[in-house]
């Protein structure tokens, strides 16, 4: 009796369990911090009756959740751009969009052109830009005013009092600020392997001007709020948010370029709620959303009109830290081949283990 | 009659059983096969042992495992020297309310989370933090003083992470310790010492020894307080592995990286208990 009732109850669970997972109209979003804000959300869910569950996360644990359930979980995720082609190619993680789905004409053409182009994959397309930004510095203009580019974090008179991340960004900003170019050796990866040793000799030599490598957005903006650290890596929004209460520190575009990113709407390869995904994305695309999504995430995004509806003040400091010649000199990433990552891997872990 | 005391039996066990094998060993099984994966091309994986000869081979991660193993040993035994004058004083030399009231106090820091305690730590030591400011206010600093991220706070942080875990099983076979015993002792001559080293630790060896085993998997597992207390200075083997799987996507060689990490962490326990002539028998018994 007991073993028959145990059995019982266990099929009803597991039938539960298929129910529950199976429904539609519940929209689960794998993004940024900022990309959903609650207003977005109630609004997107009177409009349609849609609901939406926002787990927020990075580039990096977007990609291993959902290669960990060969893309299951999600209906819709936000990686960037330069790492959707390779992940793709090597975990099959998403599926294409079909751009049929997609009102076009709420985004700004060379932004969709591009994003398209870096993420097809066998002539299929996996995804459509969203909010993009650009890393650079941020620098307490008033006590490391010597601070301009990525190399000069390891100027003497800054000693101690600099933070950076130790992933690919600060490798890829290092390379560029040491002459070299990087995203040009994408495919070539000996040369590749060449320009990472040169960039890990500079950092493993810088490392003593660093007082911590930052992990999280949060941590980096106590560093700065509290004056220990004076000159960073980091987006550009971090250093507009501080602006906005602390008038010395802003983001700085150096002058070897700031790494320009754009992140993107990809359909995870098992999302069972499509149509509440491409809902979605033509919502947060309607440039009055779009806009909220700005006020949010301090980023701009590919919406086409948006910027009519963008705070001045925002407005004021991204004029402020990118003169025209500044937006010309932005890299753009490309997309990151796949394997590229080990050899990088190997050059982060040696520098963190350097003395 | 037989039968239905074995379906008894057999159902008690399911329980078990299903979280041995559902949550630990297929797990580990899985993990291994991963782990056993070379990539030799574009989502291409052949069979090969080229991950553990990573590991073997690059002297850099061999020796972040030998830091961590090093350092949680000293943790360990670190913690031990606290706990057990800690654990004496609420198990013998008190009694009654005040010694619960001691047990509880050693307890309320872990109803908070390991972060929040962690972050408590942080905003102690930093550079802007209150230790600094009441040195330069007492004047035995001139300027702000950074105690954070070094192998200090690494250590710091992990004594105070895993002290209940060494007060606990100390407390319980310290309580089990007859007065009437230590006082024979002291009539039969013994000094304080000799009672120390003759009568007490030999009772709490079984504590003693299933504590520092806890602690130390514990301080070689543990993930937030070296990453967070260590900055740029922690270097510690989970991180590697955290960021194989996550930043770069290597998951097989993660795997050979956290099955290295269950083999050594044994041999290491498995040594100490030879090294100190003690069995697992003896303490769970």
């Amino acid at each position: 009796m007991k073993t028959h009732s145990f059995i019982v109850s266990a099929a009803v669970a597991a039938v539960v369990a298929g129910t529950s997972a199976a429904s539609a109209d519940t929209l689960r979003l794998l993004t940024w911090g900022g990309y959903a804000p609650e207003e977005v959300v109630a609004k997107f869910e009177a409009e349609t009756g849609h609901t939406v569950e926002v787990t927020k996360s990075n580039n990096e644990e977007m990609i291993a959740k959902l290669r960990a359930t060969r893309g299951g979980g999600f209906d819709l995720a936000q990686p960037s751009q330069d790492r959707i082609a390779g992940p793709q190619a090597e975990f099959g993680i998403y599926k294409p969009i079909d751009l049929s789905k997609i009102d076009a004409s709420q985004f700004i053409p060379s932004m969709l052109e591009a994003t398209k182009g870096n993420t097809t994959v066998d002539g299929e397309v996996y995804g459509v830009p969203h909010v993009w930004g650009t890393s650079g510095l941020v620098v307490d203009t008033a006590k490391a005013s010597s601070v301009k580019d990525y190399t000069d974090l390891c100027n003497a008179d800054v000693a101690g009092k600099v933070s950076y991340r130790l992933k690919r960004p600060t490798l890829i900003g290092f390379a560029y600020s040491m002459g070299l170019d990087p995203f040009a050796a994408y495919g070539d990866e000996a040369a590749y392997a060449e320009i990472m040793g040169k960039v890990e000799d500079k950092l493993i030599e810088c490392k003593a001007n660093v007082k911590t490598y930052w992990g999280g957005g949060d941590e980096l903006m106590g560093l700065l709020r509290s004056g220990e650290v004076v000159a960073s890596m980091a987006w550009d929004t971090g250093g507009w948010k501080l602006n906005a209460d602390m008038a010395d520190i802003t983001f700085v575009a150096p002058e070897a370029g700031a790494l320009g990113w754009i992140d993107t709407f990809v359909l995870p390869a098992k999302g069972k709620a499509d149509d509440a995904a491409y809902a979605w994305i033509n919502f947060v695309m309607q440039p009055e959303v779009a806009a909220m999504i700005t006020a949010a995430a301090g980023n701009f995004t590919a919406s086409q009109g948006a910027d009519a509806y963008a705070d001045d003040a925002l407005k004021a400091r991204y004029q402020a830290s990118f003169p025209q010649e500044a937006i010309d000199n932005i890299k753009w990433y490309p997309p990151v081949p796949a394997g590229l990552e080990a050899i990088e891997g190997g050059v982060l872990d040696r520098v963190k283990a350097a003395n | 009659m037989r039968t239905e005391a074995k379906v008894g039996l057999g159902l008690l066990l399911t329980p078990l059983l299903l979280w041995l094998s559902l949550l630990i060993f297929i797990p580990h099984v899985d993990m291994f096969i991963v782990s056993l994966q070379e990539r030799i091309g574009v989502g291409k994986y052949q069979t090969s042992l080229a991950n553990y000869l990573t590991f073997f081979q690059e002297p850099l991660y061999l020796w972040t495992f030998l830091r961590t193993a090093v350092m949680s040993i000293l943790a360990t035994l670190m913690t031990l020297l606290i706990a057990f004058p800690v654990s004496y004083y609420i198990a013998k030399m008190v009694k009654g309310r005040l010694q619960s009231a001691l047990f509880l106090m050693c307890l309320v820091p872990f109803w908070v989370s390991e972060l929040v305690r962690t972050f408590g730590w942080m905003i102690l030591l930093r550079e802007t933090g209150i230790f600094s400011n009441l040195l330069q206010f007492v004047g035995l600093a001139d300027g702000p003083v950074e105690m954070l991220y070094n192998d200090g706070a690494i250590m710091l942080g992990l004594v105070y992470t895993s002290m209940l875990f060494m007060v606990v099983p100390l407390v319980t076979t310290l309580e089990s310790l007859p007065d009437e015993v230590i006082e024979a002792g002291y009539d039969l001559g013994g000094s304080g010492l000799s009672v120390l080293r003759e009568i007490i630790i030999p009772h709490a060896m079984p504590g003693i020894v299933s504590g520092c085993i806890v602690v130390f998997m514990l301080s070689l597992g543990n993930y937030l307080t070296p990453t967070m207390l260590g900055g740029k200075e922690s270097l510690w083997f989970t991180e590697l592995i955290y960021s194989q799987f996550i930043v770069r996507f290597n998951w097989e060689l993660g795997s050979a990286f956290g099955f290295m990490l269950l083999i050594l962490s044994s041999a290491i326990v498995w040594g100490m208990l030879k090294l100190t002539g003690q069995s697992l028998e003896k303490t769970m018994g």
